[in-house]
């Protein structure tokens, strides 16, 4: 039990941090009309692809002889980047469409 | 300096997802957002790292080929297909999670003097959620895009099965971190972990797919975040986050619009209930000839579009605002009827018939379209089908009742493009088909819409 109550106490910040963008993801999403649903669905994707900065880290703090993490990991990089540049593009794609008919009407 | 750089990143993301639930300033959003990633990632390049060794090369040159293959990928991808492409890049994101989980894993094993459980065990969960997100994307891919074999995939007992491998994940991890990281415990438990993937989606219905992915998607952000704690990396952890609650409050704004609970969703809820519903009953359909469609469009007021994920995979929207000019041009008034969950993917026919440079303002939503029925003259169902099911609300068995629907029947008459008599996603018949003042008009959406715009040109 104490052991848990100081995690709690040295990790304090963290939890607050936690706490609060729980709140704030749903708060910020609450009300979104459906026709937005799809391209916020590939938005939010989009910025899940946040973990090739873990890759990144790893890579950087690697041996440079270490085959086997460098490799594994530049696949993880690759793969993840592919999901974030893709996402962020096709959503604006869709978003332009919404854009340019506005425009027009 | 990367500090800061950090806080400016993570408040753009946290902005440009606020934008972005609004329609007028979305696109500013994603833009936002997407500086913000790239400033995230600049900063993950030059922070100062402790004994860093950088390998520059093993990092931009990834970077490089991804960025340029995601542009490729996005700028040619069919709108219509967008949905199976949201998938497919959930599924890369997933992966990418556990590949790296799993390396950070293998760099804490081979770190002998000390045996971090506390990481351990993050890294654990990060793997398993990150698998089921790959796998778990993949079938979901396969179900959207029609592959017959996706919808065979379940088991008998599924459900029983599927708690067994739960089980059974948990128990494996805790005998891996009790034999200080065997290994070969770690490779089972991916193996387990990416079938657990398979088997969670596997016995949830085709339609409810945007659901799953949305959902899926929130897995990916918690795998993102966790990571975040492992690299104790802020923006990691805000980032996974602010998507796991987005991802979770979608999928349940979704769930709300089809009237069904996640749980009802994620038992499957359409493939196993309400076969003994009154539907089956059958009687005469009438079909409707080009010239007579065209003639009864042609000298209406007031026309009202509905259209569904026939439309979409015929890519027949640039046919349909054809139709629409057509008929506008002899004062015909033409609307768009949007259910919530036409297509394929809430949001998918605003976005296709926005493609065709359908106009903003012709698109009217569910309540709007339902008071507007009765005063319409015709409305055309362009393949579409359990969202204009009447067993919606009087059919207490039928697995559709409780949805809210367009209640295109209202209308003084309907005529249903379809290319046959077959039941829609969710396997039920529709008494639509057979009320008095319906006809049928059948074929492929854009050979219908064409064989009826070339006649609406000849009157």
């Amino acid at each position: 039990m104490s052991e848990i109550f100081n995690f709690l106490i040295q990790n304090e910040v963290l939890i607050y941090l936690l706490l609060f963008t729980v709140l704030l993801g749903f708060e910020v999403i609450s009300k979104v009309p459906s026709v937005l649903h799809t391209p916020l669905m590939s938005g939010a994707n989009a910025i899940s692809g946040i973990v090739i900065l873990g890759a990144i880290i790893l890579i950087r703090s690697t041996d440079p002889e270490n085959y086997f993490t460098l490799i594994l990991a530049s696949i993880a990089l690759f793969i993840g980047s592919i999901n974030v540049f893709g996402g962020f593009f096709v959503t604006n794609r869709m978003l332009e469409m919404f854009n340019k008919k506005k425009k027009n009407g | 300096m990367d500090k800061v750089l950090f806080l400016i990143s993570a408040f753009l993301l946290v902005w440009g997802l606020r934008l972005q639930s609004d329609p007028a300033s979305a696109s500013k959003g994603n833009k936002y957002a997407s500086v913000g990633m790239l400033i995230a990632i600049i900063s993950a390049i030059i922070m100062p790292i402790e004994n860093s060794h950088d390998n520059y090369s093993w990092i931009v040159i990834p970077i490089v080929f991804s960025a340029s293959m995601g542009y490729i990928i996005a700028k040619k991808i069919e709108m219509t297909s967008m949905p199976q492409m949201v998938s497919i890049f959930n599924g890369l994101g997933g992966l990418s999670a556990v590949l790296l989980s799993f390396t950070e894993i293998n760099k804490w094993l081979s770190n002998t003097e000390l045996y971090p459980q506390f990481e351990i065990v993050v890294l654990l969960v990060s793997l398993f959620i990150g698998s089921v997100a790959f796998t778990g994307s993949l079938l979901a891919f396969a179900k959207l895009d029609g592959y017959k074999w996706s919808e065979k995939l379940t088991l008998p007992f599924q459900h029983i099965i599927n708690l067994t491998l739960l089980f059974s994940i948990i128990f494996l991890s805790f005998l891996f971190i009790d034999n200080s990281g065997d290994t070969n415990y770690l490779y089972i438990l991916i193996a387990i972990s990416l079938l657990y993937g398979v088997f969670f989606v596997a016995p949830i219905g085709g339609a409810d797919m945007p659901v799953v992915i949305s959902l899926l998607n929130s897995f990916t952000g918690i795998t993102a975040a966790l990571t975040g704690v492992i690299f104790d990396n802020k923006v990691m952890l805000l980032g996974g986050i602010l998507v796991g609650a987005a991802g979770t409050i979608l999928t349940v704004l979704m769930c709300q619009a089809m009237n069904r609970s996640l749980l009802n969703v994620l038992i499957g809820g359409f493939s196993s209930s309400g076969s003994s519903s009154k539907s089956s009953e059958q009687g005469d359909i009438k079909e409707i000839t080009d010239s007579d469609f065209a003639v009864q469009l042609f000298y209406s007021q007031k026309v009202i579009i509905v259209p569904g994920y026939g439309l979409a995979v015929a890519q027949a929207q640039k046919l349909c605002k054809e139709i629409q000019e057509v008929l506008e041009s002899n004062d015909v008034e033409v609307k768009y009827a949007i259910h919530p969950v036409a297509g394929r993917m809430p949001g998918h026919m605003n976005v296709l018939l926005a493609e065709a440079d359908v106009d903003y303002s012709k698109l009217i939503e569910l309540d709007e379209a339902n008071s507007d029925f009765k005063s319409t003259d015709v409305a055309v169902i362009i393949g579409a089908n359990d969202v204009v099911n009447p067993d919606a609300i009087d059919d207490t068995a039928s697995p559709l009742y409780g949805m809210p629907i367009l209640k295109v029947w209202e209308s003084n008459s309907t005529v249903v493009l379809k290319r046959s008599m077959s039941a829609g996603y969710a396997g039920v018949q529709n008494p639509l088909f057979f009320r008095e003042n319906n006809k049928m008009y059948f074929g492929d959406a854009k050979d219908s819409l064409q064989r009826l715009s070339t006649e609406l040109k000849n009157l």
